[in-house]
């Protein structure tokens, strides 16, 4: 009997929107580390994120966009920035229950308030080293996925 | 980093006293504060009756919620929680033995930061508070100042 045998053992999609090819490549070895048998998924900007939230244009194609149980947004992308994003999910009655953690290089309080205030999941400072960066990615990934409960995903 | 403190909502004083041991248990600086349902979280989390005496302490660093409770409960005080613009950004995670779908999807849409399943033996709840705790107060930013000046 495990505290968390509802969705232990199941995978899940992370999705994670970064316009940086470099950091979408570290975040992926990264979650490699963690021996992680979970899909991992990449949008470069909110436009295309938002895009494959509600399955439209580039990600209409059935079974293209599975439903993420996790989103890690960066804040500072082109076309439409993670705070813009933020706020479109959390303003979105079918999308604000996916649990959002935003990841960036910012430390700006303004920017740590504001997140909290749109009504971010979590705020993490991406660390400097890869090393850090997996340390961090595997406490994030052992807390969302195996001490916390995620909603059920929707029905694709 | 300030100091770190633990808001405890939870009916059960024998629920709310084994968290208290699993934190020490971990070697946890933690400090835990516990109020008993809805209604004195706010009386706290406001600095009213009982708790004018914090009058000018810092909020609470995170709130773990119990969903069952007399009075006002978790679900009430999530909703009013995270639709005060002074309370808001304090992130909430509920603990409660309920495994409902319902209060899951329910929590997430109401603004609930996680939601975690309280587990049955001493030993797990040990090790989520360690993972917890490795997660918010380690890895984690967290509004440097949670209520809104």
């Amino acid at each position: 009997m495990s505290h968390n045998d509802s969705h232990n053992g199941k995978p899940i999609t992370i999705l994670i929107a970064d316009d940086d090819v470099d950091d979408r490549m570290l975040a992926r070895d990264a979650l490699a580390e963690c021996r992680l048998a979970n899909d991992i998924r990449f949008v470069a900007d909110g436009e295309e994120l938002m895009d494959y939230l509600h399955q439209r244009n580039n990600y209409a194609e059935p079974g293209s966009a599975p439903a993420p149980g996790l989103v890690l947004l960066d804040l500072k992308m082109p076309r439409k920035d993670g705070r813009e994003a933020l706020k479109e999910i959390k303003a979105d009655p079918r999308l604000r229950r996916i649990p959002v953690v935003v990841l960036t290089t910012s430390k700006a309080e303004e920017d740590i308030y504001r997140t909290y205030d749109l009504g971010v999941n979590s705020f993490v400072t991406k660390p400097v080293t890869f090393e850090q960066l997996v340390q961090s990615m595997k406490t994030l990934t052992k807390y969302w996925i195996e001490i916390v409960e995620l909603p059920a995903e929707r029905g694709n | 980093m300030r100091s770190v403190q633990i808001l405890l909502a939870d009916d059960d004083p024998d629920d709310r006293m084994l968290l208290a041991d699993a934190l020490a248990e971990n070697g946890s600086a933690v400090q835990l504060d516990t109020v008993e349902d809805g209604e004195q979280l706010f009386d706290y989390l406001r600095r009213r009756g009982p708790f004018k005496k914090l009058a000018g302490a810092a909020p609470p660093t995170l709130i773990l919620l119990d969903l069952n409770m007399p009075r006002k409960d978790g679900r009430e005080a999530l909703r009013e929680l995270k639709a005060d613009p002074a309370l808001r950004r304090i992130p909430v995670v509920v603990l409660t033995t309920s495994r409902a779908e319902d209060d899951i999807r329910h929590t997430y849409d109401l603004g609930g930061n996680s939601f975690i399943i309280k587990p049955s033996s001493f030993g797990d709840l040990v090790e989520i508070l360690k993972t917890l705790s490795a997660y918010w107060f380690e890895t984690v930013k967290l509004p440097e100042e949670a209520v809104a000046k």
